[in-house]
């Protein structure tokens, strides 16, 4: 009880830093490549021809119901065989990262263009713009508007997700935290620390996100 | 691909076992944290929109800290850090004699994970209803305790619905997160068998259809339930 042990996270400082790069690297590679591919499954949703739109639809609702730790294991042991090669864990999650996160993405984008009147979509068009214009120059400004403190809040949680790497041995923040906890012997300073310093960020990212929201609104 | 697929291997036992074994652990933890999360949701939305200065403040700390922890890290707490913090005599029982160590912090990590989001799904349903209803619940003669319970949380509850069941959809999936502590789940299991017989991918296409199933039949029940006693109906009574 008395025998706290704090200096541990001073000792072990640059290996948690890396850890934290990491989960930054994934956090970015999933949301720019989740944003890229869950705005190509929204367009793919919306259009009008069931052999387009089915599949998208098919593909979302399965990342949608299975736990992202599967779809980690899945790419985990897919992706080598795919390629024919050993790749490492890190290129499997990222694909996994991007591939699971899309589905969410793209059920955001999808609702915030849905959120444009239609009316705004029949004037375009009927002022002779193309449909891609229409979606360039009409839809998406707005839509974009109305959907970035979801696309936020959505990066909180992809940020979150991240520590799941943990089950493919992937150092991330919280999986240096526990290799130093288990190497130290020192469980309670590391998972509180890994505990404090997520809420610590995703706290005011959301306390940031709402204020934008609030800001904007008023 | 250079890969020979063998689906009959799963009927054969003992992986055909393993796999109904890891269903009925993901059941069994879904449905413990789920409980869990509607009795502590309810509890603290409704603290969180009274009045009051003091419920609110701690329903608001709970929420806060529990969304904004990673739930791995929230199991990992309560599995390895509490026992250690807790008083002598707790720590000891929970390290000596509680049953089912792993399953029981499996629910309780989750659940009060899912229970803030649940909270915040209830806050919003009782402030959709209009906290308006209030005044005139008093007028009435009604408790403010009362008036929670006969009035804000039914109509509150009637109006969230389909939050709710995104919310035990995330709880079901979210129960895979225990492997991390040693319990053979549906995700382990597959897992498991990978391990043993080099087939992953047909365990693991297994386990996605499974955990398909499973959100299918657990959208069908809250439909159901949302039919017979959700706002919808309400709304489509109205409309008649």
């Amino acid at each position: 009880m008395s025998d706290f042990d704090w200096g541990v996270i001073a000792r072990s400082w640059p290996f948690l830093a890396e850890g934290m790069a990491l989960s930054a690297l994934l956090v970015a590679v999933a949301t720019a490549g989740g944003l890229v591919l869950g705005f190509g499954l929204a367009l793919m949703r919306r259009s009008r021809h069931a052999l387009v739109a089915a599949p998208a639809t098919a593909y979302v609702t399965v990342m949608r119901t299975v736990p992202l730790i599967l779809v980690l294991f899945w790419f985990y042991f897919l992706v080598p065989l795919v390629i024919g090669r050993p790749v490492g864990s890190l290129a499997s999650a990222l694909i996994a990262f991007v591939l699971f996160e899309a589905a969410f993405y793209c059920e955001i984008i999808r609702s915030a263009i849905g959120s444009v009147r239609a009316g705004q979509t029949e004037a375009a068009l009927a002022t002779g713009m193309k449909r891609w214009q229409v979606m360039r120059y009409v839809v998406l400004p707005q839509g974009l508007k109305a959907m970035t403190p979801l696309l936020l809040n959505q990066v909180i949680i992809v940020f979150q997700d991240t520590s799941l790497v943990y089950v493919v041995a992937l150092r991330d923040f919280m999986t240096t935290a526990s290799v130093v906890a288990s190497r130290d012997g020192r469980p309670t300073e590391m998972y509180t620390l890994v505990a404090v310093v997520y809420l610590a960020i995703c706290f005011s990212l959301a306390k940031a996100v709402e204020h934008y929201t609030r800001a904007r609104a008023a | 691909m250079n890969y020979t697929w063998d689906w009959g291997i799963l009927l054969k036992e003992p992986y055909w076992g393993w796999l109904w074994s890891g269903l009925g652990w993901t059941l069994l933890i879904s449905l413990g944290s789920w409980t869990l999360a509607l009795v502590v949701g309810i509890a603290a939305g409704v603290a969180r929109s009274m009045p009051a200065r003091f419920l609110p403040a701690i329903a608001s700390v709970y929420i806060q800290v529990f969304r904004n922890v990673p739930p791995l890290v929230q199991l990992f707490l309560w599995y390895f850090v509490f026992p250690e913090i807790a008083p002598e005599s707790v720590g000891l029982w929970i390290k000596r004699e509680l049953p089912q160590p792993e399953f029981v912090t499996a629910i309780v990590g989750i659940g009060l994970f899912a229970g803030a989001r649940v909270a915040e799904q209830v806050r919003a349903g009782v402030a959709a209803v209009g906290l308006h209803l209030m005044p005139a619940a008093l007028a009435t003669g009604l408790r403010p305790l009362q008036a929670y319970r006969l009035i804000m949380l039914p109509l509150g509850l009637r109006a969230i619905f389909g939050p709710l069941t995104s919310e035990l959809l995330i709880t079901v999936k979210m129960s895979s997160i225990s492997l991390t502590i040693g319990m053979l789940e549906l995700t382990a299991q597959s897992r498991h068998i990978e391990n043993y017989t080099f087939h992953g991918l047909e365990s693991f296409a297994v386990a996605t259809v499974v955990y398909l199933l499973v959100g299918l039949a657990v959208t069908a029940l809250m439909r159901a339930l949302d039919r017979r006693f959700g706002a919808t109906r309400y709304r489509r009574e109205a409309a008649t």
